[in-house]
C-alpha cells in the first residue's frame, strides 16, 4: 500500500535544485530536474551518511556535499568514486500544485 | 597488453585498478601494496577513526576486488624496477613482468630533522597503525603536543580535544595553515581551536625533541621545555620517489609525469601524492598535490591512459578539511592573485574568491559549519575551470547564485 506525503508546494523547489523532507524520523532529498519532473531519494549519502540536500544539482546527478559523491536522482543509481551503494528512490506525484511522496 | 602492475595499494592506486576494468581491459591486473590493508581511506585517521573505533575505512571491500579480477598483493613491498625488461621485484623475491606500469607510491611524513628513531612517544600519522599508536596514547588528561599547524596537525587537535586531552600545538611560522589557506580562514580557525581550550603557539623555532621513559620533550630555540605524554610531528610529507628514482625515471618534486601523467619512461606512468604534473589553468606550473580528491581523480586519467587513451589533466585541485563542526573547502590555488573577493554566506559563513590580473576567478576558499560553503565551492571550482570572468560585485553579492555566473 502506498502511503503518500505532501511535501511543499511546486514551486518552493527551484528547478535543478534540491530540498531536504523529514517525516516520521526519516530523511528525504526531494529534486526538480531541470526540465520540471520532480524525484526523490533517501536523504543521506551511502558513503558517509552526509546530507544531499546541501549538495550541488546537474542535470540528472545530484552531487555530495561533502567529497562530491555522484548520483542519479532519478534511478538512485551511485555513478562511482568515492559512491558504490546505490540510494534508494520513492515514487513522486504532482497534486494541485503539491510536491508528494510515496514512503512505504 | 596483457599485464598492468600498480605499485602502491592506496586510493590512487585502487581507484586506477577499478578504472581500468570500468574501461573493459580483461588483461591482468597485480595491485602491490606494502601495508597490511587492502587500499584505506586516509582522510578518517585524524577524524572520525580515532574517535570512533579503528576499524580502516576500506576503499573498497575483498568481493569487489574478487569480481573485478584485480589480484592484490597486500604486504609486499617493490624493492626494484628493471625499466629495460619491464619487470618489477618484490621484497619476497618475486619477480613481476609488466608491459605497463603505474607507480602509485604516495608520500610519507617529512621527519623532524635530526630526529632519529625509533621512538615511542614521539609519532607521525599517515597510516592505519600509525593512527592505532596515536589512538592508544590519547586517553583523557593526556597531554599531546602537536609539531606543525598544518591540517594534519590542527585535525589531529580537534579530535584529540573531544576524546579529553590536553593539547598543545607548535608552529614555526606566524600563524597556522601559511601554506594554501588565506589568512582570514586560518584565522577563524586559530580562533576556534582557541575556544575548544588548543594552546596555540606559533613563532616557535624548535632546537630539539627528545623522549624518555615517561615524557617526549621539546626545548624551544628561546629555552623553553614542554613536556608531552606524546608528540605528533605534523610538519608535511615527501613522495616517495626513491623506486623511480633509481629506475633511472625523471624527479621533481615528485616524479616527473607530463599532462597525461607519464613519466620519463614511456611505459611507466605516475598518479597522486607521488608525482609532480604540469597544472592547466595555471599556466602548466608544474605542481605536487596532496589531496584524496586528486589521487582519485588522477588514478581515474592514468587508467585510461594506460590504456592508451591520451586524455589530459584538467581537473581544477579541490580540498577539504573538517575540524570540529567547521568544514573548510578549497578549489584552485590563489597564488598570484591580484584581488579577493569577500562573500558573507551567513554568520560565521563565508567564501573568499581570489582573482588573476584578467579578472578571471583562480581560487575559491570557504569554511563554515557542516557543509554550507560546499555548493558554492564546487560551482566556483566549474567557474575556474571554465575560466570564467565574474562581476566581483555579483560575487560578493550573498543574494547572487553563482549558478547564474558560470555563463559570465
Ligand atoms: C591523516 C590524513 C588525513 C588526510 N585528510 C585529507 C582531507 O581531509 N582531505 C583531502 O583532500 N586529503 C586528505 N589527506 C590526503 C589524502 O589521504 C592523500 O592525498 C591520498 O591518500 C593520496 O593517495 P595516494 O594513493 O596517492 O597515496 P597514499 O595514500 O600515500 O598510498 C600510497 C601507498 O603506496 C604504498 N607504497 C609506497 N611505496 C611502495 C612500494 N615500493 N611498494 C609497495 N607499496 C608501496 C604505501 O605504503 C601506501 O600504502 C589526508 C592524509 C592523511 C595522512
Ligand atoms: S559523504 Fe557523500 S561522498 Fe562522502
Amino acid at each position: 500500500m502506498s502511503n503518500w506525503v505532501e511535501v511543499c508546494a511546486t514551486d518552493e523547489i527551484d528547478e535543478e535544485d534540491v530540498i531536504r523532507f523529514d517525516h516520521a524520523g526519516r530523511t528525504f532529498a526531494v529534486y526538480r530536474s531541470p526540465d520540471d519532473e520532480f524525484f526523490a531519494t533517501d536523504g543521506l549519502c551511502t558513503h558517509e551518511k552526509i546530507h544531499l540536500a546541501e549538495g550541488l544539482v546537474m542535470d540528472d546527478i545530484i552531487e555530495c556535499p561533502k567529497h562530491n559523491g555522484r548520483f542519479s536522482y532519478k534511478t538512485g543509481e551511485a555513478k562511482g568514486a568515492p559512491v558504490c551503494v546505490n540510494l534508494k528512490t520513492y515514487p513522486v506525484k504532482i497534486e494541485g500544485g503539491s510536491v508528494f511522496i510515496s514512503v512505504a | 597488453m596483457s599485464h598492468i602492475v600498480i605499485i602502491g595499494a592506496g586510493e590512487c592506486g585502487a581507484r586506477a585498478a577499478f578504472a581500468l576494468r570500468e574501461r573493459n581491459f580483461d588483461g591482468q591486473i597485480t595491485l602491490v601494496g606494502a601495508e597490511e590493508h587492502l587500499p584505506y581511506e586516509r582522510p578518517p585517521l585524524s577524524k572520525e577513526a580515532l574517535l570512533n573505533g579503528l576499524e580502516p575505512k576500506l576503499v573498497s571491500d575483498a568481493a569487489r576486488y574478487a569480481d573485478a579480477g584485480i589480484e592484490v598483493l597486500t604486504g609486499h613491498s617493490v624493492e626494484g624496477i628493471d625499466p629495460a625488461g619491464k619487470t618489477a621485484r618484490l621484497s619476497d623475491g618475486q619477480i613481476l613482468a609488466y608491459d605497463r606500469l603505474l607507480l602509485t607510491t604516495g608520500a610519507r611524513p617529512r621527519p623532524f630533522p635530526g630526529l632519529s628513531g625509533p621512538n615511542h612517544r614521539i609519532r607521525t600519522l599517515r597510516t592505519h597503525s600509525d593512527a592505532v599508536a596515536i589512538r592508544a596514547g590519547l586517553q583523557p588528561g593526556a597531554h599531546l603536543a602537536i609539531i606543525g599547524g598544518g591540517f594534519i596537525g590542527l585535525e589531529l587537535a580537534a579530535t584529540a580535544r573531544k576524546l579529553g586531552a590536553k593539547v598543545t600545538l607548535v608552529e614555526g611560522l606566524p600563524r597556522i595553515l601559511s601554506r594554501g589557506v588565506p589568512a582570514e580562514l586560518s584565522a577563524v580557525i586559530a580562533a576556534r581551536h582557541k575556544a575548544e581550550g588548543v594552546e596555540i603557539l606559533c613563532g616557535v623555532t624548535i632546537q630539539e625533541l627528545s623522549e624518555g621513559p615517561d615524557h617526549a620533550r621539546i626545548l624551544t630555540e628561546d629555552g623553553r621545555t614542554i613536556a608531552a605524554d606524546m608528540i605528533v610531528v605534523g610538519i608535511g610529507a615527501v613522495p616517495n620517489v626513491e623506486l623511480a628514482r633509481d629506475a633511472g625515471l625523471v624527479i621533481d618534486n615528485g616524479i616527473a609525469v607530463d599532462a597525461h601523467l607519464r613519466t620519463s619512461d614511456p611505459d611507466i606512468f605516475a598518479a597522486g601524492d607521488c608525482c609532480s604534473f604540469p597544472l592547466p589553468h595555471y599556466g602548466g606550473r608544474r605542481v605536487r598535490l596532496e589531496a584524496w580528491r586528486n589521487a582519485q581523480d588522477q588514478g581515474t586519467l592514468a587508467a585510461a591512459n594506460l590504456l592508451g587513451a591520451e586524455e589530459t589533466v584538467s581537473a581544477v585541485p579541490w580540498f577539504w578539511s573538517d575540524q570540529y563542526d567547521l568544514t573548510l573547502q578549497i578549489a584552485g590555488i590563489a597564488d598570484g592573485a591580484t584581488q579577493a573577493v569577500w562573500r558573507h554566506v551567513a554568520e560565521g559563513t563565508f567564501i573568499l574568491f581570489h582573482l588573476d590580473i584578467d579578472g578571471r576567478l583562480i581560487a575559491a576558499s570557504g569554511i563554515g559549519p557542516g557543509n554550507a560553503v560546499a555548493r558554492d565551492i564546487r560551482l566556483a571550482e566549474m567557474m575556474i575551470a571554465a575560466r570564467v570572468r565574474p562581476d566581483p560585485v555579483a560575487l560578493a553579492a550573498p543574494g547572487t547564485k553563482l549558478k547564474t555566473l558560470l555563463a559570465a
